[in-house]
């Protein structure tokens, strides 16, 4: 082993600036180790983006024609009316890949050394959010490009354009964001990142089934259709096919569905307003 | 003046389980302090209080001169962790985890990326440098990690059983390290399950058990307070513990223990080789053929089980009977090998308390 020893041994780190800067600083850096992960394990993006496409296929060939969305049980009405959902779910399903991304963290000591640094106390877990964002914008440009070749044709039942299109694609990056910072809470809490893997989809099934993503809610019975109308997740699918002009708008009255592109704004910076709340505690207090 | 680690009275609780139940530590600047203790004793707790990673229920804690509980980012400033597990993220190389650490501890990029370099070359990683760490051994690892802890070559430095898991050679290695940091200056606070490391490495040693600091001293000193030097004899036949016994019995200082199955018999002496020379002398007079004999003086694991009343590793586990109550104390940790048994064999090349003459 070389020698070198340092003289004195006087601190080098420099004082930390503190504040949103540092804050942002931070998380970059995290992200930025995330998203060289991300290219070092390109099977867990590969599979990320199998998934949903798989569901795109299915759903399109199996359930196509045989599903009435409004007056019509058309393939092609239920295609336009379906892509909406899948785009929604899919963001909401990287909610496993944060959960398990933190809790494969603290297993392994991360956790324990990050605290142990001079950092802001939000930046892994922002950081691994932001990098979860960007594994989900690719995911989602690789499915519009497959529901486009499957036949999806935005403006099939309103006329759209490219503002409202992106529009609708930056809702859903913004519920998908809020739904990872479940995920963050998620992997925080549970012991394995298996558990976090199926902790963090499991209850995701209830939150995209029970909504108007695959069915028309306006077929469903009284309070389960209710519950569709008011779940943060139905608003963003409503909101989409608002924006794309998708076919089978919900005509319910609930005011999520009136409002639905409000409504996907308020919900998902409430859900992470309260869930980084939550999860930036945990870290904080992580006892790994 | 306190030291650059000190505390003052530590409490923490899980639940029923007191952790932490009034530890004091004072550790002078530039020294090691050797924190023993048997599997869940407190030392992990106590570090990571230190590190402020814990908040404690009770007492203070002042590292590098800052309260930890209530400056803890610039306790983090002035500290380096290295702890159980080598935390490096396995699927970045090595030369990025250095870079990433370096930010994190407020560095720019560019001195970040310049002390990367250098802290892969001191610790000989420079080969491996873009390879992921997924890649590297168990010792690559392990250096890194501490490389990482040392970015920014912090006043006092933490570490959690730095060699758990290490084959000798690495462990020689890690040592090595160990030592030029301290003679930089560096405070260290170093945890262990190996007598031998802390007999190595500390200045000074605390033994804690149940959460509480149970002795304290040099190395030296707590031996000494365990007990002087003891003669070992292993007889060739069973039939001969009798006279060797009756031999025995005349030259020492105290009561012959007997271990049947082992033919071994100890017994407390003064008066060092002199009186080895005269005992061997004796018993080849008596024609008492002899496997083994040699002058003992106590190791740190006679220390740790005369004070804690259990081995350093869990004898239980091994199957080397139900934690050795007092009574089976002779024939319990016969040498460092056979009492760290999960230790990675005791290498020649470390002190050996035990001056055999064969």
């Amino acid at each position: 082993m070389s020698a070198v020893t340092e003289a004195s041994p006087k601190a080098l780190a420099p004082p930390p600036r503190g504040g949103v800067i540092q804050s942002i600083r931070d998380s970059l850096v995290i992200a930025r180790r995330n998203l060289i992960r991300m290219t070092r394990i390109p099977e867990v993006v590969l599979f990320g983006i199998i998934q949903p496409v798989m569901f795109v296929i299915l759903f399109t060939y199996v359930f196509g024609g045989s599903i009435r969305v409004g007056n019509s049980t058309s393939a092609e009405v239920y295609k336009n009316f379906l892509m909406a959902g899948i785009f929604a779910q899919t963001v909401t399903f990287a909610t496993a890949g944060s959960a398990a991304g933190i809790a494969d963290d603290m297993q392994k000591g991360l956790v324990d050394r990050f605290r142990s640094l001079p950092m802001a106390r939000g930046a892994v877990l922002t950081g691994r959010t932001v990098a979860d964002l960007v594994q989900t914008a690719i995911t989602l440009v690789v499915l519009a490009i497959v529901a486009l070749i499957v036949g999806w044709r935005p403006g099939f039942a309103e006329p759209t354009n490219i503002g409202k299109i992106l529009g609708a694609f930056g809702l859903l990056l913004l519920l998908g964001y809020a739904f990872t910072w479940i995920g963050a809470l998620i992997g925080l809490s549970v012991r394995t990142p298996e558990a976090a893997t199926s902790g963090g989809i499991i209850w995701l099934f209830p939150v995209t089934f029970i909504s108007n993503a695959f069915v028309d809610s306006s077929q469903m019975t009284p309070w389960l259709r209710h519950i569709a109308d008011w779940n943060p997740f139905s608003a963003t699918v409503q909101a989409c096919r608002q924006l794309f002009g998708d076919p089978g708008l919900s005509q319910s009255g609930a005011w999520p569905m009136q409002q639905p592109v409000w409504a996907t704004l308020i919900y998902s910076v409430l859900i992470i307003g309260i869930f980084r709340t939550l999860a930036v505690r945990k870290y904080r207090g992580a006892a790994g | 003046m306190p030291g650059a680690i000190y505390a003052e009275g530590l409490v923490k609780t899980f639940g029923d389980v007191r952790a932490l139940d009034g530890v004091d530590l004072d550790v002078p600047e530039g020294t090691v302090l050797g924190l023993l203790g048997p599997n869940g004793a407190g030392k992990t707790t106590a570090v990571r209080v230190l590190t402020t990673l814990l908040q404690p229920d009770s007492g203070r804690a002042v590292v590098a001169g800052i309260d930890v509980v209530k400056n803890p980012n610039e306790v983090r400033r002035n500290i380096g962790l290295s702890g159980q597990f080598a935390a490096v993220d396995e699927y970045l190389t090595g030369r990025e985890n250095l870079r990433m650490v370096g930010q994190l501890y407020q560095q720019s990029a560019r001195a970040a990326k310049a002390r990367a370099v250098e802290l892969l070359e001191r610790f000989n990683l420079t080969d491996a440098a873009d390879r992921t760490t997924k890649t590297y051994s168990g010792g690559m690892r392990r250096r890194l990690d501490l490389a990482a802890a040392l970015v920014v070559s912090p006043p006092v430095m933490f570490m959690d059983e730095p060699t758990t898991g290490l084959d000798p050679r690495n462990r020689q290695q890690l040592w090595g390290i160990i030592e030029e940091l301290v003679a930089g200056g560096t405070t260290l606070l170093l945890t262990t399950q190996y007598l031998e490391e802390a007999d190595h490495l500390a200045h000074d040693i605390c033994v804690i058990d149940h959460g509480q600091v149970i002795a304290r001293g040099t190395a030296d000193e707590l031996k000494a307070r365990t007990g002087g030097e003891r003669v070992e004899v292993v007889v060739h036949e069973r039939d001969q513990i009798t006279p060797t016994r009756d031999v025995l019995a005349g030259f020492g200082k105290g009561e012959v223990m007997v271990a049947e199955h082992t033919r071994k018999l100890t017994v407390p002496v003064t008066g060092g080789a002199k009186l080895l020379a005269e005992i061997i002398r004796e018993l080849d007079t008596r024609g008492v053929e002899i496997d083994d004999i040699g002058l003992r003086r106590p190791t740190l694991d006679d220390v740790f089980i005369s004070l804690t009343g259990h081995a350093a590793e869990e004898a239980r586990e091994n199957g080397e009977g139900g934690g050795p109550a007092s009574g089976e104390r002779p024939d319990a940790p016969a040498d460092p090998a056979t009492a760290a048994t999960a230790a990675p064999a005791t290498d020649d090349t470390t002190t050996d308390p035990k001056e055999s003459a064969k």
